[in-house]
């Protein structure tokens, strides 16, 4: 009755407790109902709030396509390395662990931790980009809360600096910044994707939950670049750079048969691996970027139009005495006298007078015509970032000064890889096809251009330039293969006018004559070891570049290797053995 | 009716809880063993790249050219003792 005995309090307090009970069970029902409208009618909230504690978007990071030579070798190839980057607010709660991660980040402790406070306000900061996989994972194995791994590719060149130019570079997020990464980044680049994942408190992942964008790695490019022929022409360069003390130089070597790019080098070079030692001005590509004078190597194209024309052909005599020729105001000359010669002692003793009597006696569309089918002044098919067009001046603007000059080469611009590609046009006998940087698989059938009358009659006039006695290209022989070429030699147009003290050194050509295989071109800029002549500074380089070449790609001899004196014109006998030795 | 359905909707709904219990377990099973081999192949591509470099490296130009001329003693023949066959 002790109960009832409570009850019996006075009525003015039990009001009291009925208030009580009321409000007790009001809040009940308030917690029931706030409880089933949250798991039943409105559950996408908890879901979320769970979901911002434990999912992650995680950036799947592409892998870049690998960049291979034409037989596969590996020029430049993608590695994963780990990138260690912190969540500043988690790790900020932990500051007694800085000390250990400042030492195994090999990172200096001030600074460490002055990086840290400076983005408390960030949720990501990157400590070290680019770690060994290795190393990484020891960083990891440390357990310091809020440390995380990013996975991300480094870019190697294996090939260091014989292939730099082509090949150009990538940053550090792997975006191609210069040369063929560049021109390429699209079909290398791939698609970075991303995952939706849920991970634990100490930042394992733990579930897939949904693919956001799926990625997509990157795709393998083959150049045409013969790495074995690059780095002999890297080689052969260098080594004609240090020997003539010059400043400057490019190689270009092309398949006349496909337009494929064989080799391209250029000095100075530099190590696309090396990201912190990069002097902008070597990145360029001069082979294609800078366009030069190209003097006497020009002279051909000028002859090709005169035989095109109909108005020369091989037994058509030039009559040069008295050894100068005056155009206007001015007078251009001959180092001899060579009185009356044919052309193609004309291109051997790369006459001027010879070389301007043609010129002025053509049209200047016909000739303006035939360079612009020879690819001067329009850039190549080759897609190189910043290749530059060279300089060919409309036709309309010729006058006979201009006309004369232009024809042993000043008064217009080539690049070294259009001059290349010129000559690449005569070794197919006319047949103009796209310069390629990237492997061709089946020959492009290419665009007529010429006449094949008339760059068969000028290849060979132009392996007198090779072979004749006391002609200006005889140090472009190569045992055992007919070369047509033609030597260079050009002052470098300064401000104001030319210096005479700094040349370029150019020999252009094709070899085996009777076949062309391959057409090269050597420019070498202001040799300062006493030579400076083509024949004498760049004309030994092509001899050893192609005549290597040759050899590598197995092209079969078209003249018995102790060679011929005259101009030859038996063709190779089967199982020759020589016994002389070279002039 | 009612008496025979309910327990079969009884027993149904226990089998397809158990079936989602082991779709479930079979999903974290197979995701587990997922990222093992995501984890063996990304070991296999660092290896095969490090490989690719590694060879590169020792089979670069100056360096097979060096091999050959200093230990091997090796030299382009000189054009008068080469001998050119004709296939």
């Amino acid at each position: 009755m002790k109960r009832r005995h409570s009850f019996d309090a006075p009525l003015s307090f039990r009001w009291r407790a009925y208030v009580l009970v009321a409000l007790l069970v009001c809040c009940a029902g308030g917690l029931v109902y706030r409880a089933v409208n949250l798991q039943l009618v409105d559950h996408t909230f908890l879901a979320k709030e769970g979901d911002a504690r434990f999912s992650r978007v995680v950036q799947i990071t592409a892998h870049r396509g690998t960049i291979t030579d034409r037989y596969g070798e590996p020029l430049a190839v993608s590695t994963p390395v780990d990138s260690i980057w912190v969540n500043p607010k988690e790790l900020a709660l932990a500051p007694e662990e800085l000390p250990r991660l400042a030492a195994a980040l090999k990172l200096d402790r001030q600074e460490l931790a002055r990086r840290v406070t400076s983005s408390l306000d960030r949720d990501f900061l990157y400590l070290a980009r680019h770690r060994e996989p290795a190393e990484a994972e020891r960083i990891k194995a440390l357990g310091i809360p809020g440390v995380y791994l990013s996975r991300e590719y480094r870019r190697y060149y294996p090939s260091g600096e014989v292939a730099g130019h082509i090949l150009g570079f990538t940053n550090i997020d792997d975006a191609g910044q210069e040369g063929l990464e560049l021109a390429f980044d699209h079909w290398l680049a791939g698609e970075n994707g991303a995952k939706r994942v849920i991970q634990d408190r100490y930042g394992h992942i733990v579930q897939n939950v949904e693919s956001i964008r799926p990625v997509r790695p990157g795709r393998d490019l083959v150049l045409s670049i013969d790495l074995r022929i690059q780095y002999l022409a890297y080689r052969e360069l260098k080594a004609a750079i240090r020997d003539q003390r010059a400043v400057a130089g490019s190689i270009v070597v092309l398949d006349v048969a496909t337009g494929e790019v064989l080799a391209m080098v250029n000095q100075p070079a530099y190590n696309p691996n090396d990201r912190d030692h990069r002097v902008p001005s070597v990145y360029r590509n001069r082979a294609a970027t800078d366009m030069f004078e190209p003097g006497s190597s020009m002279k051909p194209f000028f002859v090709a139009a005169g035989i095109a024309a109909g108005k020369y052909d091989e037994h058509s005599i030039i009559d040069t005495s008295p050894g100068f020729i005056k155009v206007g105001a001015k007078i251009f000359e001959d180092e001899h006298n060579l009185g009356a010669v044919n052309i193609a002692t004309v291109l051997a003793k790369s006459s001027n007078v010879g070389m301007a009597h043609i010129a002025l006696s053509l049209p200047p569309l016909t000739i303006w015509n035939t360079l612009t089918r020879f690819g001067f002044g329009q850039v190549t098919t080759s897609g190189f970032p910043g290749e530059s067009a060279g300089l060919l001046p409309q036709s309309s603007q010729w006058r006979p000064i201009g006309i004369a000059t232009m024809s042993h080469g000043y008064g217009l611009g080539v690049t070294p890889l259009q001059l290349a590609h010129a000559y690449a046009i005569l070794g197919t006998h006319g047949i103009s096809r796209p310069v390629s940087f990237v492997r061709v698989d089946s020959p492009p059938a290419g665009q007529r251009v010429l006449d094949e009358r008339v760059c068969v009659e000028l290849t060979h006039m132009l392996e007198s330039v090779v072979v004749a006695e006391g002609a200006t290209g005889r140090r472009a022989a190569i045992p055992g293969y007919r070369v047509a070429g033609k030597t260079g030699t050009a002052w470098e147009a300064v401000a104001g006018g030319y210096s005479t003290d700094h040349y370029f050194a150019v020999f252009g050509g094709v070899a085996p004559a009777t076949n062309p295989r391959l057409a090269a071109l050597v420019v070498i800029n202001d040799p300062s070891a006493g030579e400076h002549q083509g024949g004498m500074v760049a004309a030994p380089v092509f001899s050893e570049v192609v005549g290597g070449a040759l050899r590598l790609l197995a092209v079969a001899p078209d003249q018995p290797i102790n060679g011929p004196e005259e101009l030859p014109s038996t063709p190779i006998r089967s199982g020759v053995r020589t016994a002389a030795a070279l002039p | 009716m009612l008496v025979f359905a309910v327990p079969l909707l009884w027993v149904g709904a226990l089998g397809s809880a158990a079936g989602v219990i082991y779709c479930k377990h079979r999903s974290r099973e197979m995701f587990v063993q997922l990222e093992q081999l995501n984890a063996r192949r990304d070991n296999l591509e660092i290896e095969w790249g490090q490989l690719q470099l590694e060879q590169s490296a020792w089979s670069t130009q100056a360096f097979v050219e060096r091999v050959a001329n200093t230990k091997l003693h090796m030299a382009m023949p000189p054009p008068k003792e080469i001998e050119i066959i004709a296939p």
